[in-house]
């Protein structure tokens, strides 16, 4: 049992750990402000509960397990808040997204 | 601690001051966990929550105030840099002097801690030694540095403090229409702190403020066996209200507590703190001697310590909420001001 | 924590070092507050370095009595202090932030080269 608990908190925290690493990547690479904070948002609260997730399993059922919980439910609500929060005020404060120039995506009305 | 020497290279070179400010949270942020693993859990608290989150705002604050781009130099400084590559070398050799890091046998290990080490839970019967040190061996220090946060907050509120009789106006109407936020031209500037498209804070808010103030006063009261006390339950309190003036409007937030009794509860806490120094005398004992507080010496001291870290959390309270209403209030003048003067 | 020696003190020397240049060298007022502020992260790193004590634990007593005679613990004095210190400072860079609000609105900037200036010439 002891063993089995092991493994599922060492995958939890590496695949918490990875994604985290894949956000701040993300971070970095991203073009735009806009899909920085895509990125930032949201792999960033799915990593937090799966790394606390993990922790929990490792303390077992006591008092440091259920303040665990309490805190994957804090983050739950205000990470995609303070991503809201931060989208709407670059919105507000006039910051377009960029919404074309990536390349990929040829005009329509260049094959003819 | 190598993130934390590139994180602090990165602060100097940045020319934006927004870029910069992030990085000292970040920095702070590195540097609480490495007072964790340094088992240093109280210090930890306190620097994640003041370090990461009051100066960020203070900071912030003040760059809306004064502007965020910080201009090129046009010559490369030698001189400053050679004065800190010389003191630099100069501790380096001082260092080979020092204690190895982490030996019981050195000399800051030896002295007086070892006697707050046992006698602490005899004499005072609390766990968290550092409450029982900061609260009890150590009060003086603590009164003092209680004093200089009053200091600070009468300083800011001198320095930036705004004058009553340009906002009472602009009182009366806001109390008029308490819940429309929404004011003319001013939605989008920072003193108007709130408008009526941000519903998700809105809501997010309301649902979380209520567990924050629940959270301070459990980091206040638990100080005494756990990580916590005084400090951080302060910070954390007053972080709930920021948030508060944030989320919706400041003068929403001026309506729950007002500047008046902002500098009573300052006032107040350094007289509490002073009372029960001055009641140990009273009762036979020396300035701020917990001992002669109760019949029992033990149960003194505990009654003691949670006077006087009540004291030191709301003044660090009303320090930190004085200063905010402070900077947030002179961006009102100098908004004021200015449409004052354009018509 | 393995026992690195004189590495902690490196490292404080090192960011002590940064903080000092960039008050020194930077004209801007703000960047300076900043630098001041790295000055003192630095210096508390350096007395909580000092109060450990390897394979020790932090200065709350453990429950179990049975534990509690052969654990040891890291020291709480150095903690006491920085924990003062942190609060202090950041009122003394409220205070020293509210005076750099004051010299925008007095001057019109806050580089410090400008403001020499300006007093020079007028």
């Amino acid at each position: 049992m002891e063993l089995v608990l092991d493994i599922a908190t060492w995958i939890l925290l590496l695949a918490g750990s990875v994604l985290l690493v894949i956000t701040g990547y993300g971070l970095l690479r991203l073009p735009d402000l806009y899909t920085r904070i895509h990125a930032g948002g949201m792999a960033d609260t799915l990593a937090t509960t799966l790394i606390f997730i993990g922790l929990a399993l490792q303390s077992g059922f006591s008092l440091i397990t259920v303040k665990l919980l309490l805190v994957i439910v804090f983050i739950f609500f205000t990470s995609p808040t303070s991503s809201y929060a931060l989208a709407q005020a670059s919105f507000v404060a006039g910051l377009k997204p960029k919404l074309d120039g990536f390349g990929a995506v040829k005009k329509p009305d260049e094959d003819a | 601690m190598l993130l934390l020497i590139a994180g602090t290279m990165t602060v100097l070179m940045v020319r934006n001051l927004f870029v910069a400010t992030m990085l000292l949270g970040i920095v702070s942020f590195t540097m609480a966990l490495i007072f964790i693993s340094l088992d240093a859990v109280d210090v930890a608290f306190t620097e994640a929550a003041v370090g990461a989150g009051i100066s960020t705002v203070l900071y912030i604050g003040t760059l809306a105030l004064v502007g965020s781009q910080e201009k090129e130099r046009a010559k490369f400084a030698v001189g400053p840099l050679v004065i800190c590559v010389a003191v630099g070398a100069v501790l380096y050799y001082a260092t080979y002097d020092m204690p190895q890091f982490g030996h019981p046998d050195n000399p800051v290990q030896t002295h007086v801690a070892p006697r707050y080490i046992q006698e602490s839970p005899t004499e005072i019967g609390i766990p968290n030694m550092v409450t029982s040190v900061l609260a009890s061996y150590r009060g003086y220090d603590t009164f003092g540095e209680v004093t200089v946060i009053f200091t600070a907050g009468i300083g800011v509120l001198l320095i930036l403090r705004q004058r009553r009789r340009r906002r009472t106006d602009a009182n009366k109407d806001a109390k008029d229409t308490p819940l429309d936020t929404d004011r003319d031209g001013k939605g989008s500037s920072l003193s108007g702190l709130g408008s009526n498209h941000d519903l998700v804070p809105h809501v997010i808010a309301k649902l979380l403020i209520p567990f924050i103030f629940v959270f301070a006063l459990y980091v206040q009261f638990h100080g005494d066996f756990g990580p916590g006390g005084g400090f951080q339950a302060g910070v954390i309190f007053a972080a709930g209200i920021i948030l508060y003036a944030l989320v919706f409007s400041l003068d929403l937030a001026r309506a729950v507590i007002n500047e008046k009794a902002i500098l009573f509860l300052i006032c107040a806490v350094v007289l509490l703190y002073g009372g029960v120094g001055v009641a140990g005398m009273l009762l036979g004992g020396n300035f701020l001697d917990y001992n002669v507080l109760a019949s029992d010496p033990v149960a003194g001291q505990h009654l003691g310590i949670l006077l006087v870290e009540l004291g030191v959390g709301i003044t660090v309270t009303a320090a930190m909420l004085a200063i905010f209403y402070a900077f947030v209030g002179r961006a009102d003048l100098i908004e004021e001001a200015s449409q004052r003067g354009e018509k | 924590m393995i026992s690195f020696g004189f590495f902690n003190y490196w490292i404080f020397i090192i960011l002590l070092m940064i903080g000092l240049y960039t008050v020194m060298s930077r004209s801007n007022l703000v960047k300076k507050m900043i630098g001041l502020s790295l000055f003192q992260i630095s210096v508390f790193l350096f007395y909580i370095s000092m109060g450990k004590v390897t394979g020790g634990t932090a200065p709350i007593v453990v429950e179990n009595t049975a534990d509690a005679v052969t654990t040891a613990y890291s020291n709480p004095l150095p903690h006491v202090l920085i924990l003062t210190a942190i609060v202090v400072g950041i009122a003394t860079t409220a205070l020293g932030l509210s005076l750099v609000v004051r010299i925008k609105e007095s001057f019109g900037t806050i580089d410090e080269e400008d403001i020499l200036e300006m007093e020079d010439g007028a």
